[in-house]
Formats: structure tokens, sequence, C-alpha cells
């Protein structure tokens, strides 16, 4: 995949790695606990899009700045990543992890936001909806729980558990317990504002997610005035990567519909 | 040498077979294994083998904190201080320790530890840890914040204890408008503060520059002789000779009437503790943001004792981390491993896993006149650099 370009950017005393590719209007990618790669789905994207995928502050080789205590510092980095690049009229792709920075981010100012998309996103827990704790997984099972067809899980794993990973393994879930661990996955207050959400808005989820289940979706749907929420059927917590094709598609014809309509 | 009685206060009533079917102890297996008459007996049968070292001549006694677990039963352990307080005549009583960053409110600590020195007129030690990761999964406390809070609790308690209130307390994780709290501890300036770890470099290091005990968690003699002499050194470095005061080591000593017999009596009960009681999954015992990237590869690599392959209790006395035979064998052991590593107080399991109350007193009675006597006035012998390396 040489279609993109690697650069280090340097912002608030941090230098982070970021990916872009295309051309077309912003598209911003921010990913999920696992961590920053330029996949096949942003690739098919990039020949629609600018699609820019930040590795944000505690991830790979990106530094962990003194700051980093919450998803919440990490909302206001990428707004301020947003000045800092320019970015106007973006549209905000969040995924899982990252699906719960943009929810934050968007809660605090969509004034550079086009559009949301939420895929599989943590941010939100209901009483009763069960989610799997991914921190009394092995690295295997963990990936594994991402998806509905195991099949597919294979190759993830084989890729994702080499030793020279080893190092950025670690850094990336120390992170992640940073952000996540308590309370676990989700801001009790984040639900009370996703109505200031006032952007076009689309939700995909896995039908099997056993992470953030589509009960979560569900909510986001009806606390973010207008959203739609599609779920992806035979598919678990990574559309994206389960199901490229239908996460491209349905994406790009939420995107299509919006300049349509505009 | 001192020595202490150390309880783990398990539940030994525990289905084995449940640990196995769970994988561990800990965290996840259902406390409707928990059977509370029983667990009463245990309660009671546990705090009078504490009474019963006091009157045999022990130094001291030792409880500790763990959550959510078959392991031990003293989630408060301020609660069985307490209730030895008045019983436990003479000796000492240390909790090794309360878990600083699992609290939300630390004041609650020093409140504690003043009251109980208070009530024992200045008989307890102050146990200081971060609690193991497994404390992490039950109490719904960052990982990642562990070491940060533990120095904010830490700090927020000495200043209570020894600056005169009110004052206004304002950490990253800890906030108080007014710290006052009444009462005052008995001793001055405060209890003395004890530190158990499993050996990490950085809180050695902390623990010689604070002049603190420090306690030397479950290990083979040799990592042992090595965590001491790197006490040794940062005291040095800190500019004085670290006494072997400073320097304690947690074991587990069975006496049986022959090497033979103790081996076979003690079996079961030493394996059901370390294969079964203290088993858990790497993800269990350090979570993310716990400890620094390089310690986790290790212990990952190493895939230590209670992650790992079961132990036998041949291996665990051949590694010195147990001392199991018959009174000469158990006193040259001794002898040898105080000489080696430096260290003047024992902190001894006397009952250990699933080992029954009679075979308990039996045990300490052994320990307390076979010996105790011989290392009473005991101190290490030519312990240098070189033994320890």
């Amino acid at each position: 995949m040489a279609d993109h370009t690697t650069s280090t950017i340097a912002l608030r005393g941090c230098r982070i790695r970021l990916m872009r590719g295309g051309t077309g209007s912003p598209l911003l990618v921010l990913h999920g606990a696992s961590g920053a790669q330029w996949l096949p789905f942003m690739q098919k994207l990039s020949e629609t899009f600018d699609v820019i995928a930040p590795e944000y502050p505690g991830f790979g080789e990106s530094d962990t700045p003194d700051w980093l205590d919450t998803v919440h510092d990490l909302a206001y980095f990428h707004l301020d990543l947003m000045q800092e690049l320019k970015l106007d009229d973006v549209h905000l792709v969040g995924l899982s992890l990252g699906g719960w920075i943009a929810a934050e981010l968007a809660v605090r100012s969509t004034a550079r936001l086009a559009s949301l998309t939420l895929a599989g996103a943590a941010g939100i827990a209901l009483p009763g909806v069960e989610q799997m704790d991914p921190f009394l997984r092995t690295d295997e099972q963990r990936l594994r729980d991402f998806f509905h067809d195991q099949s597919k899980a294979d190759d993830i794993v084989a890729r994702a558990l080499r030793p020279e990973l080893e190092d950025i393994s670690l850094k990336n879930r120390t992170t992640v317990a940073r952000l996540t661990w308590q309370p676990r996955g989700h801001d009790p207050h984040l639900i009370k504002w996703l109505h200031r959400i006032d952007v076009p808005t689309l939700l995909i989820w896995g039908d099997h997610d056993r992470m953030f289940p589509k009960a979560l979706g569900r909510a986001y749907q009806q606390h973010i005035p207008g959203a739609k929420l599609v779920v992806v059927p035979e598919c678990g917590h990574v559309p994206q990567i389960e199901k490229p094709d239908v996460f491209v598609a349905e994406l790009e014809a939420f995107l299509g519909a919006r300049r349509k309509a505009a | 040498m001192k020595f202490f009685n150390f309880h783990l206060m398990p539940y030994q009533h525990v289905d084995l077979d449940a640990i196995a079917r769970n994988g561990s102890a800990w965290v996840t297996l259902s406390n409707s294994h928990y059977d509370p008459e029983k667990g009463a007996e245990l309660y009671h049968d546990y705090l009078d083998q504490m009474e019963f070292a006091d009157q045999l001549g022990f130094d001291g006694v030792c409880l500790n904190e763990h959550h959510q677990t078959a392991y031990g039963m003293m989630p408060i352990p301020g609660v069985l201080a307490g209730a030895l307080a008045r019983s436990v005549k003479r000796a000492k009583i240390a909790i090794l320790g309360r878990a600083l960053p699992l609290v939300n409110n630390p004041l609650n600590i020093a409140e504690e530890y003043a009251m109980l020195d208070n009530l024992t007129r200045g008989r307890v030690i102050a146990g200081f840890v971060r609690g193991i990761g497994a404390e992490y999964h039950s109490a719904g406390i960052n990982p990642a914040y562990s070491q940060e809070r533990f120095a904010e609790a830490h700090d927020v308690i000495v200043q209570a204890w020894t600056q005169p209130g009110p004052f206004a307390y304002a950490g990253k994780h800890y906030q108080f408008r007014y710290v006052n709290p009444w009462p005052r501890p008995y001793q001055t300036p405060h209890p003395p503060i004890w530190i158990p770890s499993q050996g990490s470099a950085s809180t050695i290091r902390w623990a010689a520059q604070t002049r603190y005990t420090y306690c030397q968690t479950l290990s083979p003699i040799a990592s042992v002789a090595k965590f001491f002499q790197l006490y040794r050194d940062e005291a040095d470095k800190a500019g004085y000779a670290a006494s072997p005061d400073q320097l304690a080591w947690s074991n587990t000593i069975y006496v049986g009437e022959t090497d033979r017999k103790a081996l076979r009596e003690a079996r079961p009960h030493l394996e059901a503790l370390v294969n079964q009681l203290l088993k858990m999954p790497t993800e269990m015992l350090l979570p993310p943001g716990y400890t620094d990237t390089a310690s986790m590869k290790r212990v990952r690599a190493a895939k230590v004792t209670v992650s790992g392959k079961p132990q036998t209790i041949e291996e665990l006395v051949a590694a010195g981390v147990v001392i199991v035979g018959g009174p000469e064998t158990v006193r040259e052991r001794l002898a040898e491993y105080q000489d080696l590593a430096g260290f003047n107080t024992s902190l001894t399991k006397t009952q250990f896993g699933t080992l029954p109350n009679e075979m308990t007193r039996a045990n300490m009675t052994a320990i307390a006149e076979e010996i105790l006597p011989a290392f009473r006035e005991r101190v290490p012998q030519r312990t240098s650099r070189a033994a320890a390396e």
C-alpha cells in the first residue's frame, strides 16, 4: 500500500505519526485500541477522499505526553490537530476507542466537521448489556474477540503477535488502560451531551459485536439527533476489517447522499 | 533475628477443583464458593493462632490485605488488627500492608493506623503497598495510575501524621481542603513504615532512601540476596550504611520431626498455596501500566511462578523459597540464608495453604522451641557483596 505518505508532526509538545493518502474532502480516521495502520478500507476511501490517519498520542511511534490522562485529552488534541492542519468540513470517522474520542470531540465542537461516523464505538455503557473484558483476555483472545468469522482472525493474529511488535503492543495496552480502565470503556457523562452533535451522523455496528454490542449503537442513535444506524450482518466488532466492502459502501452512500442533499 | 508470625488467612476450605476450572482463586472465582459458617470458624482459629504466637514468644504478628480471593480473607486487615489489639499483649502488630492506591481517601488509612497505634500503645507497624495486579481488577482502580497514587497517598498520610493540622493538600489524584485527622499516632513521629515488594528496583531504591524497612515477598533466596544487596547499595549512595534490621524476608517455615516427615506433612498444603491459591493468568497479575514495559516483558518471558507450571515442595525447598525439615535442617538453612542475604527479621508463614489448625499450632510450637532460641541473639555473619552475587 504505497499510496499514502507517512510524516511526523509536532503539536502541543508531542510528536505523532500521520498517515495521509488521496485527494478530495478531508476524512479523518481515529483508530481503535489496537493502534494505527493504513488498512484496505482506508486505501479504498482514498480514491475519493483525502484520508488522514493520525497515530494519536500514547500509541505506536507517537509520543506519550505527560498531559495524556483521559479520552477528553484526546478529544481536545484532535480539535487542535484539525486547526493545525487547517482542516474544514471534515468527515470524522472513529473506530472503537477512536469512536469514543470522536464522539467526545463532536460534543465539544462540530465547527470543523461535515459529518461524523462511529463504528463499534466505546464511550457508553448500559445496564444489562454484557461486554467482554479485554483486560482479562490474552493478546490472541482479544484479537479473536473482534471477529464473528474466526477464519478472518487467523491472519490478523499471525501478523499482530510477532515478537518484534511486543514493545509497541505493550505501549498501546498501557495507554488503553490509562484511557479506558475505569470507568471501563465509557464516560457516564458523555450520553448527557450527545444531543449537541449537529452534523449528519452514521453509526455502523457489527451484528455480533461482543466488545461494544449493537445496543450501544442504538443508544448513540437515540441521543444523536437524526443519526442513522446500520447493523452489518455476520460481523463482529470491526466491520471496517471484517466487512470492508460493506463498510466502504455504507460510508460512501451516506457521504454521497449528504453531498447530493447539500 | 526477630520472628513475626505472618498469616495470609486463606479460605482453606475452598474447592480446589473450582479454582482449577476457573483458572484462578482471584477476581473471578465466584464467592458462592465461600461458606460463612466455615469462614467464621477459620477467622477464630486464625486469630487464636496469632494470640498463640504472642504467647510463644514471636516478636510480632503480621496481617495483610487482598481482595476478592480465596487466597486471603483480609480485605480490611484493620478489622483483624483491632480484634488483636487487646489480646496480643506483647508482640508487635504489623499490617503488610495497606494498599494505598486502591483507596479514594488515604486519610482513612492514616486514621486507621493511628487508631491501632493508640489502642496498642505503640505496637503497630504500618506497611504500605501498591496491591498486586489482581487488586486493580477487583477495586476498579486504574493500574496506569498505581505509582502516582501510591506516591501521593504516602505523602499525604505521612504529612497527616507529622504536620499539625489542619492544612490543605492538593494533588493530582487526591485533594483535601482539611487534613487534620484525630487521633494522632501514639509513636513519634509515627509508626514504623515497612515496604513489602516483589523486588521492584525503583521500590527498593525509594525504601532505602527513605530508610523504610524493606520486606521481600515470596522469592528464591538467591533473588532475595540480590534485592537486599541492592538496598544496601542504595543506602550507601544515600550516605548511610543500612542495618540488617531494615531488611525482612517473608518466608514459610515448617518444622517436622525429621526432614522426610516434614516434607510429607507439608506437601499438599504448601503445593495448594503455590499452585492453586496463588495462581493467576498474566493478564490478571500484571494489568497494563501496573509496571514499566521492561519489567512487563521480563515477567511475560519468564512465565513466573504464579502463572507458570505447577511447583513441587522439593523445588520450593531447593530454591530457598521455603524452609521445610527437621529442626536441625531448618536451623542450618535459616542461618545460611540469613548470612547470605543479610536480613534480621523473618516474616514467617507458619500456616500456609490448607494446613489445618492442629498442624499449624504444632508447627508454631516447634518453631518457638527449636528455632527461635538459636536465633534470638543471632545477627547476619559475613554478609558481603560477594556472598550476595
